[in-house]
This record gives structure tokens, sequence and C-alpha cells, in this order.
């Protein structure tokens, strides 16, 4: 038997023996006691930076950041010694479908899209998959926390905002049902060439049939809310917290008309809570928006611009331009192969700050804004006394993946695994090449 | 072919002397027929474009051409007709018809189940897509109104075919003549045969599903007829007989786009063919190429319309291209006429204004005998009948026109098309005009009456005490009917006046009824002639603006050229041996990398001062799908024969934006829907090139090869298709490398045998003259390539994406593959759930040669950051990370030593960069290819203002159309469909 028919033999059975290690990390424990870290270029996230910085936290909460000059205080707990490393914040990947999906090609491992148009009663949270190895693998690049968004029809259902080390949904969600997603019409449509029409641009003749649906629902279901709702209706009921501004309303659009269109549907319905996701076209409505106050999701940054003679680098600058005019801009990271892309949020930030954008004005749009437009400001998204302790220290600028090392994460203060799927599979074969060079 | 003219022309001066008719005659005595002569006298006459006679004579006898001159002796037999200054044409004749020739339509292709991959015609060739037996004759049926509508447009003759398939068969030239038989009528049952890159709808077979398939399938139809002239074949091949019949024919191959004429051009020349290119109407935006071609043209006059740009938020979707097109494409035939490239006219999609159409051509530049003889003797002569159409001389066939005056003047009306001999009337040649300004006087008021328009079709306009008033005009046949109403809105009362009009309109009377019924006359005399500003008016069109290169937005008003450079003061990427060094000087001469080193001298060079900056060899991109028509042929589990070389379209905005993010070099794959793809083509990102310019010069030649679910059809529904698991896909490799060795014997033992051009492909990679990049997810399916290449004597040079190169990194590097992989893609597929970040890391470690590429117009245009994330995954050094996409990828593609890194004697393939090129705060500024800059940051800054305004000044034009009452198409989708491996 030659080596190479040898190694054919005895690969499968070695994969069957390692396929224990293949679920995901282990959730850390609470936090038993104080961790500081010392030395660290601290980015606040507000855009505020400490270059010698003094970090403390306790009970998943920070309880000190300051100047470590400044500061002659004892260091309790755990003493984490960071000099000429960078603490950041936990990222926050907003409107995303981790967990929702495993595979996306494999059609069982697939939650994302409930059947029907109108359907804020369905609820991401019960099927976010805290297990998913393609969650898992979010963390080594410092992503911690995430919206998790269903997809399709009208309005698509209801998000959640997760964490990403838990045991089940249960342990990980940090704020159920925090909004509605709207998935607003398209103003124009192209031609059905597959039926015969030719490729061209087309207005939607149904446009305003389907806006005013939209409309007939939410004035439909505020009425029913005002009323005895002696018969019950999932639907209408699942808007109570929209109306009472507790829950957010994203709507997921790219074009002027229809934002323009968005600002009217906000004013009519007087939805204070509305999140605009998407915003390709924000910039040509950028003083409307900013004058009805309402905040953007900008689309994924590494994307090729919508159309031919769009400025080569438009979705890469777009999110700095619309921040430079005043707007509270962050980045998602919908599109195609999201999930697993979803890792990428750091350097999003970076290109963005490559095309323009100051970069801690940048890392804003990855922590203190998208928590501040997903509404968890109180506890997430800067490092401020008193918000969790979710944070992560880089060997260098992590919005550079060059320089992006996670060496240690935390979530509420849990020191959390940066093992995945990956990295075991990565140290497996690197083990394997390396035994095999010592013999 | 020449044989069969000269034939054709004896037969001509034969039947020019004496008509022998055969044919019993039973409705009537036989001995009726007319033989007399028409002469047409005091005629404007083009006997061709560049012969005109005024007022002369024409003699017509038995549908032919009897003499043609200034002074002709008017035989005694003769009805002459004066034509009193009129003009007269050959009429004019299109090559591209299906006249009389219904063309087959498809049917409904949705949801029919599984896909079709075998033939099903018997005693044919094995593609169903190959006609050339296909007959005009079997399927024509004359059709007069059809005929009509084309001898309103002045056509006389058109040669016609069945537009179906890609070798389509013969066309038949047919006269146009209304009153004849199918015998008179035709004049050559095979005039021509015809080509398109178009599938018959008469078939479901699937190869080719492809440009790049139908170019292969042409080329190998081309050698199996050869091969079946030899008498070789066991079988009987009815279309392979007659293609080769049909060889000595004119070839005229239809196109839809630029690109494919060049294309068509292309594989004729590989067999010593020149056809004749029915064309697009876009030649004018690659004219040197279209000239390259030394092809005759036969290039319709469809227009495009105008966009719809009303609503602004979807006149935001137009494109600078498309606009930009409707703005020029008018002056094609003129900027063809100019770079002298030989056309004739087709009617092809412009029936409705075809006229409206050529005389914009006109107005936008086109010499108006150029346009007369691209209708007239440049089709003739093409189809081989210069002697008997196309122009007026002596022996032809009386196929002319009679207008009121220039052609090429909207005023001028068409009165007569005669075809063969026999008039077709289109307006009453003796209608006159009545054009003018009147004094009618009636009922005893005198009114001012204005007639202007068309002369069958004026329009008067009526006033009396200069108050205007209603009134109606008709006029047929030199009857004028004319309906006044009363001054007095209120009255309902009505003057009618009827008069027939005189040969000469200046003055003329009638019977008037008065609005109490009561009859007199009136009459009406000419007070000023009809007001001729019109005719001095020069013709206005919009502004054209310049042809760029590509004709798009950020083109190239010119091609740029290569420059000295001196980049002085750069931290310089090397690659070699010096590694990073910083302030360093690179000198580029001639396109080259001249010097290196501190302090250069610039001996003239210009000086790019890159104190603070990066310089860099440019991204080469081992794995990409840019810049093409097409991605996967998908008929055949091998495909080995077809070439991405073929399918490289060079407008594709993908290009600039890939400058615009370092990249320089591409190879540019066959997809993954077969286990053995096509033939890959490796591009330079030379914005503006045409397709030919942007392949590598001596291109080491690499095929494309895939495994796992896509060859096995795993991600659509298809399951008929051989092979439908990996097992199966082993197989298909081991089948086609022990027939490419049979062939080998066959070919070698100096026997006859059957040049089969995907045998002759895979032969090549057993001779080690063609290297393999493989798709490839999982290892056991890698495991399975190398020992089958292994055992089977031939080598896998690349592994691409081989997302679990990981787990076999050692074997790899013993079998001598590179692998080229996504730095961190993963768990979009089943076979990609072990994907891992740092895959090339343990590749690298393990001795293999990695790549990061793209498969990805987003991804490829920031490879930089993808390199990058092997410092960060698998900690690889930075120089050795920045090699992933640069040397190493040269190294795979075998061109390492022109490209992939700084060193003097290699092609000054350079990027300027802002800063540490790893960095994500990176950018270009500078994208060079062999000397010439291709990107530059501060051109686009002046692009971006510049495509805002010629958009502008675009949609100004096109609003202004649409008010003067154009009609207008909806705005073109200008996104291109980002193509992949997958991509069908």
């Amino acid at each position: 038997m030659s080596m190479k028919n040898l190694k054919q033999y005895i690969l499968p059975v070695l994969l069957f023996i390692s396929g224990s290690a293949f679920a995901q990390q282990t959730p850390a424990p609470e936090q038993s006691r104080p961790v500081t870290i010392v030395g660290a270029t601290a980015h606040i996230g507000n855009g505020e930076v400490i270059e010698n910085s003094l970090i403390i936290f306790q009970n998943g909460k920070i309880t000190t950041v300051s100047d470590a000059n400044s500061s002659d205080r004892q260091y309790p707990g755990t003493v984490i010694d960071a000099k000429g490393k960078h603490v950041y914040p936990g990222f926050i990947a907003p409107n995303s479908s981790l967990g929702l999906v495993e595979i996306d090609a494999v059609r069982q491992s697939d939650d994302e899209d409930e059947l029907g148009e109108l359907l804020p009663h369905v609820r991401s949270i019960i099927a976010y998959n805290a297990e998913s190895q393609v969650v898992e693998s979010m963390r080594p690049n410092g992503v911690l926390v995430g919206q998790i968004a269903p997809r399709g029809g009208r309005i698509s259902g209801t998000s959640s905002i997760v964490q990403f080390d838990a045991w089940n949904w249960e342990d990980a969600v940090l704020k159920e049902d925090d909004g509605i997603h709207v998935n607003w019409p398209n103003s124009v449509r192209r031609g059905r060439w597959w039926e015969g029409e030719d490729r061209g641009i087309k207005a939607n003749a149904d446009y305003q049939e389907n806006v005013r649906t939209l409309s007939d629902f939410f004035r439909n279901a505020k009425a029913y809310l005002a009323g005895s709702q002696e018969q019950a209706n999932l639907p209408f009921q699942a808007m109570k917290k929209v109306f009472t501004g507790d829950q957010k309303v994203y709507v997921h659009a790219n074009g002027e008309k229809e934002i323009i269109d968005i600002l009217t549907f906000k004013k009519e319905h007087n939805l204070n809570n509305l999140v605009l996701v998407g915003g390709y076209d924000a910039l040509k409505v950028v003083d409307e928006l900013k004058a009805a106050n309402v905040p953007v999701l900008v689309g994924r940054v590494h994307s090729t611009p919508n159309l031919e003679d769009n400025h080569y680098d438009l979705p890469y600058k777009l999110a700095h331009l619309l921040q430079q005019e005043g707007l509270l801009v962050a980045l998602e990271t919908s599109g195609s192969m999201e999930r697993m892309n979803s890792r990428n949020l750091p350097f999003y930030a970076g290109t963005v700050t490559g095309y323009g954008a100051n970069k801690e004005d940048a890392l804003k749009m990855i922590t203190l804004n998208t928590a501040k437009i997903l509404g968890v400001d109180d506890s997430l998204g800067s490092l401020e006394a008193g918000k969790d302790a979710t944070l992560f220290i880089s060997e260098g600028d992590a919005l550079d993946m060059r320089t992006n090392k996670v060496s240690q994460a935390f979530i509420r203060g849990r020191e959390i695994s940066l093992e995945s799927h990956q990295t075991e599979l990565a140290k497996r074969y690197s083990d394997k090449f390396e035994q095999q060079e010592k013999k | 072919m020449k044989l069969k003219i000269l034939l054709g022309l004896l037969l001509c001066v034969v039947t020019g002397l004496q008509a022998q008719e055969y044919f019993p005659k039973n409705d009537a005595v036989k001995a009726g027929v007319n033989t007399n002569f028409t002469v047409f006298k005091n005629a404007n006459i083009y006997v061709d474009p560049s012969n005109y006679i005024t007022g002369g004579m024409l003699a017509v006898r038995e549908g032919k051409v009897t003499a043609v001159g200034k002074n002709i002796k008017i035989p005694a037999n003769a009805v002459v007709i004066d034509l009193k200054g009129k003009t007269i044409y050959p009429s004019f004749i299109d090559l591209y018809t299906n006249f009389g020739i219904e063309a087959p339509k498809a049917e409904n292709n949705s949801n029919r189940g599984n896909p079709q991959y075998d033939a099903t015609r018997e005693g044919y060739y094995w593609n169903d897509h190959i006609r050339p037996e296909t007959t005009a004759l079997e399927s024509f049926k004359y059709n007069d109104t059809e005929a009509e509508e084309l001898r309103k447009l002045g056509f006389g003759v058109v040669n016609t075919h069945m537009p179906d398939g890609i070798i389509r068969g013969t066309g038949m030239l047919v006269a146009l003549n209304s009153e004849g038989t199918l015998g008179d009528r035709i004049l050559d049952e095979e005039s021509a045969q015809y080509f398109s890159f178009d599938k018959s709808a008469k078939s479901r077979q699937v190869y080719p599903s492809s440009k790049m398939g139908a170019m292969a399938l042409l080329r190998q139809t081309y050698l199996d007829a050869d091969w079946y002239s030899k008498g070789k074949a066991d079988n009987k091949d009815l279309a392979l007989e007659a293609f080769n019949e049909n060889k000595g024919l004119l070839q005229i191959f239809k196109t839809d786009n630029l690109l494919d004429e060049l294309r068509a051009d292309k594989v004729g020349d590989e067999f010593g063919v020149q056809y004749a290119i029915v064309g697009s109407g876009n030649e004018f935006e690659r004219l040197d190429a279209i000239k390259a071609t030394n092809a005759p043209f036969i290039v319709p006059v469809d227009f495009p319309e105008p966009y719809d740009m009303e609503d602004p938020y979807i006149a935001a979707y137009a494109t600078l291209g498309d606009m930009k097109e409707w703005n020029q494409a008018p002056a094609n035939l003129r900027m063809m006429a100019q770079s002298n490239i030989p056309f004739a006219i087709t009617s092809k999609d412009a029936k409705k204004n075809f006229r409206e159409n050529i005389l914009k051509a006109v107005e936008y530049g086109l010499d108006k005998n150029t346009a007369l003889a691209a209708l007239t003797t440049v089709p003739a002569k093409l189809i081989g009948q210069e002697n008997s159409l196309g122009s007026l001389k002596e022996g032809a066939w009386a196929n002319f026109i009679i207008t009121s005056g220039d052609y090429f003047d909207k005023e001028t009306t068409i009165y007569e098309n005669w075809v063969q001999g026999k008039r077709s009337v289109i307006e009453d040649i003796d209608l006159v005009n009545l054009n003018g300004t009147y004094d009618v006087k009636v009922g005893g008021n005198s009114y001012e009456m204005k007639v202007t328009g068309e002369a069958g079709k004026p329009k008067a306009e009526v006033k009396l005490n200069n108050n205007k008033i209603g009134s109606k005009i008709n006029y047929k046949n030199n009857w004028v009917n004319i309906l006044l109403s009363a001054p007095d809105t209120t009255k309902a009362e009505y003057t009618r006046l009827s008069a027939k009009i005189p040969e000469d309109a200046k003055s003329f009377s009638g019977k008037a009824i008065l609005g109490d019924g009561s009859e007199t006359s009136f009459t009406a005399t000419r007070t000023a002639e009809a007001s001729a500003d019109k005719k001095d008016k020069k013709p206005e069109h919009p502004e054209i603006l310049p042809v760029t290169f590509p004709n798009m937005a950020y083109g190239f008003e010119s091609l740029p050229k290569q420059e000295n450079i001196l980049f002085k003061n750069a931290t310089v990427w090397t690659n070699e041996e010096q590694g990073i060094v910083q302030n360093t000087d690179v000198l580029v001469r001639n396109g080259k990398i001249a010097e290196i080193g501190k302090d250069l001298n610039a001996r003239g060079a210009k000086v790019v001062d890159a104190t603070g900056k990066h310089l860099t060899s440019g991204i080469i991109d081992e794995h990409s799908h840019l810049a093409a028509s097409a991605i996967n042929e998908a008929g055949h589990n091998s495909s080995a024969e077809v070439r991405m070389e073929d399918v490289v379209d060079p407008d594709d905005i993908g290009v600039y934006r890939n400058l615009a993010g370092g990249v320089t070099t591409m190879q540019l794959l066959h997809g993954s829907a077969n286990p053995i793809g096509g033939q890959s083509a490796i591009l330079k990102m030379k914005w503006g090139a045409s397709p030919q310019e942007m392949v590598l010069d001596n291109s080491p030649k690499f095929i494309k090869f895939a495994l796992g679910e896509n060859v096995k059809q795993a991600n659509w529904d298809s399951n008929v298709r051989f092979p439908q698991t990996r097992m199966g896909v082993e197989q298909v490799f081991i089948d086609y490398f022990t027939r490419a060795r049979e062939y080998e014997a066959q070919k070698n033992s100096g026997k006859p045998y059957r040049k089969d051009l995907e045998m002759e492909t895979l032969l090549e990679i057993l001779n080690g003259e063609r290297h393999i990049t493989a798709h490839s997810y999982v290892q056991s399916e890698i495991n399975m390539l190398m020992e089958v290449a292994e055992q089977l004597g031939f080598k896998i040079n690349t592994f691409t994406h081989i997302l679990e190169g990981y787990k076999l990194a050692d074997q790899m590097a013993e079998h001598g593959a590179g692998g080229s992989t996504f730095s961190d893609w993963w768990a979009y597929k089943y076979e990609v759930k072990d994907a891992i970040p740092q895959n090339a890391a343990i590749m690298h470690n393990a001795g293999v040669t990695v790549a990061i590429n793209s498969d990805d117009a987003e991804m490829s245009r920031r490879l930089n950051q993808e390199a990058a994330k092997s410092v960060k995954y698998g900690d690889i050094s930075e120089e050795e990370a920045w090699k992933f996409v640069t040397l190493n990828p040269a190294k795979l593609l075998h061109i390492d030593d022109r490209v992939g890194s700084i060193k003097e004697g290699k092609d000054a393939d350079l990027v300027l960069w802002n800063a540490h090129p790893l960095s994500v705060y990176a950018k270009p500024e500078k994208t060079m290819i062999e000397g010439v800059v291709y990107f530059d940051l501060e051109r686009d800054k002046k692009l971006r203002g510049e495509v805002e305004k010629q958009k502008n000044l675009l949609t100004t034009q096109m609003l202004k159309a649409k008010n003067n009452g154009l009609k207008t198409q909806p705005v073109k989708d200008s996104k291109k469909e980002e193509m992949h491996c997958d991509t069908l």
C-alpha cells in the first residue's frame, strides 16, 4: 500500500473521531471577577480615542474607562497588559440574517423567508440558531452582536438583537422583537424580457397600489388596536409596539423617489422610529432625511455601483458622504452571501475610511451609531462606564484586515472563545503537515 | 460561382436578343405578347451612382434596358413617356430579407423539463442548428403585400432566406415583379449561403448554449465538411453535402452587435472564408477593428429611438453609452464611408422608417452617391449580378424607380417602381402639385388660400378679409374638393368647391355650391409660389458627441499612448530578492521597466513624485469572468473546443473599475458547468482596446476543468446529463483522455483522420502544451483528479477555488499543482462548508504556489484587501501575501517572465498606491499597463464632470426630440449581470 493510499484509508477515520469537535464553542461562563485592561489604545466608539487607557469591568458591566496616565488607582481582578494593543466596543451587524440560514444553497438549512406579504407577527428570534458555525466565525473579527432580521415579503417580520456567544436563542437575546422590517415597493421595474417585453426600465404600474396596501395595513392595525380587539388578529396585534414607539420600523429602500414616499409615509403614520435601510440614493434627498430625523443603515460597502455611470467608488464613500451631511449613519451587510460575509463588517468601515471618512467616524458606523439606531445604546456601542462589557482587544487596528487580530473578546464580561469550526480545521491540518515534516 | 455568373450573363444577353417562350397558353392566343419598346424621355437618369444624365432617355423592352443615353434612337414600335424632368434611379437591392418566408417560431421555452442534448434529425449533421441543406425556395411563398411594401421603399430585387439556425442554407434572389410568375421572379435560386450565431427555433438541442460554442461548432463544421468531401465518412450526411455544394456562393453572416461582427469575421478568416457581414449599425464605435476585417458589410439603418427622459427618476437609469448611441448612430454610415469600409444597406429592422433614416444618414453627412451605391451597385456586385442589377446599363434588368426629384430630399415623391419592366404605381405621377397661395373668388367673396404639404396630401389654410376660416381640402387624381366654413362661425353654412386641376396649376376654376344650395362657379389664381425656404435651410441635426473608447462613460477620446515615466522616491514592492525598498525610483521606458534605483536620471521621462506612496506591480486576478459575453458552454459535458478568447467584451465597465482597484491582468475563465470546460483567455485590462488587443500576446494556453456540485448539476434541476455524481466525473475524464490517446494514434498513423477540435485540445494537454485550471472544492475530488492526471500522463497546473486545499496541500505540492483560492468565502453551498480563511496560508506553508482570486466583479477590484486577509488569518508575511495577488498568479499563469514583479525588462504594469497596498485604506492613484496609464485618479475626477455634462446635453436633446413628436423608447437596464463560474 503506497503512502498515498494509506492516507486515503486513514483520513476518513480521523474525520470520524474528530467529528465531535465540530459543534459550536462552549459559551463562556458568567464573569466571576473584575477584569482590568491597561495600556491599550481605546477606541471609544463615539469618536474619541484614549491612547493609554484603563478599562475596568465587573459583573458584565464597564465600570471605568479612563486615561491610565491620570489614574493612580489599583487594578482590580485580572489585569491584562494591552500596551500597543487596541480595544474596541464589540462591532454590531444590523439587518443581518445570521443564524437563520446555515448553508445558502441547502434549502433545508434556510429559515429566513416566510410565506406571505404582511407578517409583522413572524419573529426571527425563535429560528435563530445560536450554535451556527457561521455565527461563531464572526467573533474572531470583533463582530459580537447582531440584529437578526427575517427576509422577503412586504413586511418580512420582526427582528431581535442577539449576542454571539450563547447556548440557545433565549440566552442570546439582548433585545427581543426590536423592530419590524418593511420592504418598500419599487417605483420602477425592469422589463420582463422572458415574457417578450423589452428590457427597458418602466414605471412600476403597481407601485401606488403596493404603497396603498402597506399604508392601509398600518391604518387598519392602528384602528384595530384602538378598538376592543374582540377577535384576534395576529398581524395587527404584532404592530402594537410599533405605534407606541417601542419598536422600530426598518424600511428597506434604495431609490430617490421611494425615499421621498417613505418620508410621506412616516409623516402620515406619525412614525418617529423609522430607519432607512439601504439608501443607495439617500444622498439625493439628504436634506429631507435630515429634516425628518431619519437615520440610515447604509447598504453593503463592498459592492459594485448599481449603475454603469456611477462613480466607481460610490458604494465605498456613500456612508461617509451621508454622515458628513449630518445624518446618523451605520453600516449593514445584507446582500449575496451575506451571512458568511458579515465578518468583514470592520473592513467595510475600513474601506469607508480609505474613501474619505475619519477613522473614528467610520468606527462609529459599526458601533455607537448602530447601537443608537437599533435603540440599544444604553448598553452597547461604546466603551463607557455603565454599558455592557462587550468589547475586544486587537493586536492592531481592527478596521484593517492587515492588523485586525483579536486576541481576547468579552461579551457582557464573559471572555468568549475565539476558536471556531474554521480555526479547528486549520489547526488540525497544520498539525498534520508539521507531524509529517517531523517524520 | 464564376461559371454560374458567366452563364447568367450569357443567358441575359440571349434573352435580350430574343425570348423564346416555350410554355403553352390556353386562355388566349399565344401570339399576343407585347414586344414593344417603352421609352422614357426628358428624364434625369442615374444609370449608376457615378453616371448621371440630365434630360436623358431610357429604352426598355421585355423587362430589360435596351438603351440609355442623352439622346437615343427611338424605335418605331415604342411607347414614349415624357417624364418632364423627373428622375430615374435603378431600383434598390436588399441582400438581407426573409421576403415570402416565414421564420419558424420557437416553442415556449419555459417549463419544458429536461434539456435535450442530442440531435433530432437523421441523415444530417450531428447538430440541429447546422442546416445548410435548407433552401429558400422550399418555404417561399410570393406575397404581393410584402412585395409592395418593399417596392414603395424603392426595392426591385431582394435576396431572401430562411432566417433560422447557425448555418441557414441558401438564399434566393427574387425580383419584386408584381405581374410575373415565380419563373420570372427568381433570378437565382441559390444566390448566397446564410449564417448567424442564433440557434434554430426548430430544435431544442442544447449545444451550443453560448456564443463561443456556436463559434466552435462552426469551426468543427468546416473541418467535418472538408473531411466528408474527401469521402472518408461512413455515413451519409446531407447537411455536409449541401454545405460543400454551397461553398462557392456569397457567404452572408448575420450578426446583432459589433462584437459579433468581429467574431464572425474571425471564424471566417480561420477557414479562408470572407463573409459579407450583416452588421448592427454600431460599426462606428470601433471603425479600425471593423475595417481590419476586410469584409463587405450589409448595414441596417434602424437607428435607436430617443429614450423617454421625462420622468427624472426613470431617466436616472439611462447610461451615457446608450444615450450616445442614440446621438451617434445616424452618423454610422458616414463614418464607415470616411474610413473606406465597403457597405450595402439593408432594410432589416427599419421597414417603417427606412427612407426617413436613409435621409437622416445623409443629413448626418453621408454622401448621396455613396448612399445610392450602397442601395444599388454595391449589393449587385456582392451578389455577382453587377451586369444585370443595380444599374441601368444596356442589358440590365429594367428595374428602376421614378421620382419627382432627388431621392434624398424629404420633399421628393416616389411615383413608380418598375421591376422587370413591369410598372407598380406608388403615387400618381401626373398629380399636379398644388402648393402655393391662391386668390379664390366665389360668390362675391375673395378668399386667400395657402396650400402646403405633400402633393398627394395637401393642407390648406384659408382666410377671408384676413380672418382665418375653417376649411378642408381633398385632392385625388387631379380633382380637388374644397370645403369652406362660413365666416360667421355660429352659422352652419358651407361652401363646396370642386375642380379638375390643369397641368399648370397656376389657375383653375370649377363648380361651387354655396351655403344655400345654389350652384355657381369659382376661380382660383395663384398669387405666390410655395415658399422654398425649407429647401434652402440646411438640415439640422443635434450636436454629435465624440466617439470614445469604449464608447461609454469613462472612455478615452483617443486611445492612450505609452509614456516614459520616472516614479520618484517611492516605496517599491519589487517581489524580487531586494524585497520592499524605500525611497526608490522606477523608470518606465517603451512600455518596460527600464531601471530601478536611487536618484535615477529621468532622461526625458515624465517625473511623477511618489514620495510617501507605494509602487507595486499590477494585480493579477487568476480567476475572473469579467469582460466576457458568455461564460459557460453547457451543451456538452466537455467543451474543450470553445475559446473564451472568442467572447471577450471590452466594453464592460468592470474593466475600468478593476483598473481603479489596481488590476492589470486577469485570466478569463470558462465557467464550471462541465468537467472539461473551455479554453481560457489571459487579458490585460486595456480599457478602450479592441477584444483582440486585450488578449495577451503569445498567451500560454490554459483550459478550465471543473469538479463537484456544478458539473454534476446539483444546484439546478437537470438529471439527464452524465455525470450526476462525483463518481461519474472521474469517468468523464478517463473517457475523454483515453479517446484522446486513441485519436492521437489515429492521427499519427498517417491514415486519414477527422480533425476534431475537442480532441486536439485534449492532446495539447497530454503533450504539456496546455495547462489546466481546475475548479475544485473538496478533498476527495481533488485527490481523484490528481490521480487521474498521473495515470493518464498529464498534470494539473492550478486548482482554483480549492477551498479544501489545506487538507491535502502536501499532495498538491508533490503533484506540482498550484492553488488559487478565495480569501474567506465559505458556507454558501454544501461543498464549501469546510472552507477556511487559513487555506491560502496552509497551502503556502506546505510549498504550494498560492494565489488569491476573485471569481467576482466586486471582489476583484479590491484583491489587495483579500491578500491582506492572509496576514490576518494565516500569519503570512506582508511581502509574501502581496505575491498572492501579483507574482504567484503570474507564476501559475506562466507569465512571470513578463509580469508579476518590478524587475528591469518586465512589462511596466504598475500601480501607484496612496498608502501601504495591503492596507484597507489604500487606493490606486495610477494604474499603468505596458507604460500606458489606463487609470488616473485625477482623470477620473475630470471624467465624472464630463459624464454629467454630456448626459445633460443628451437629455436635453432627447427631451427636444420627444417634444418634436418623435417616438421614444423606455430607458434601458444598465445593470450588467455579474458573472460567476455558475452563470449559465
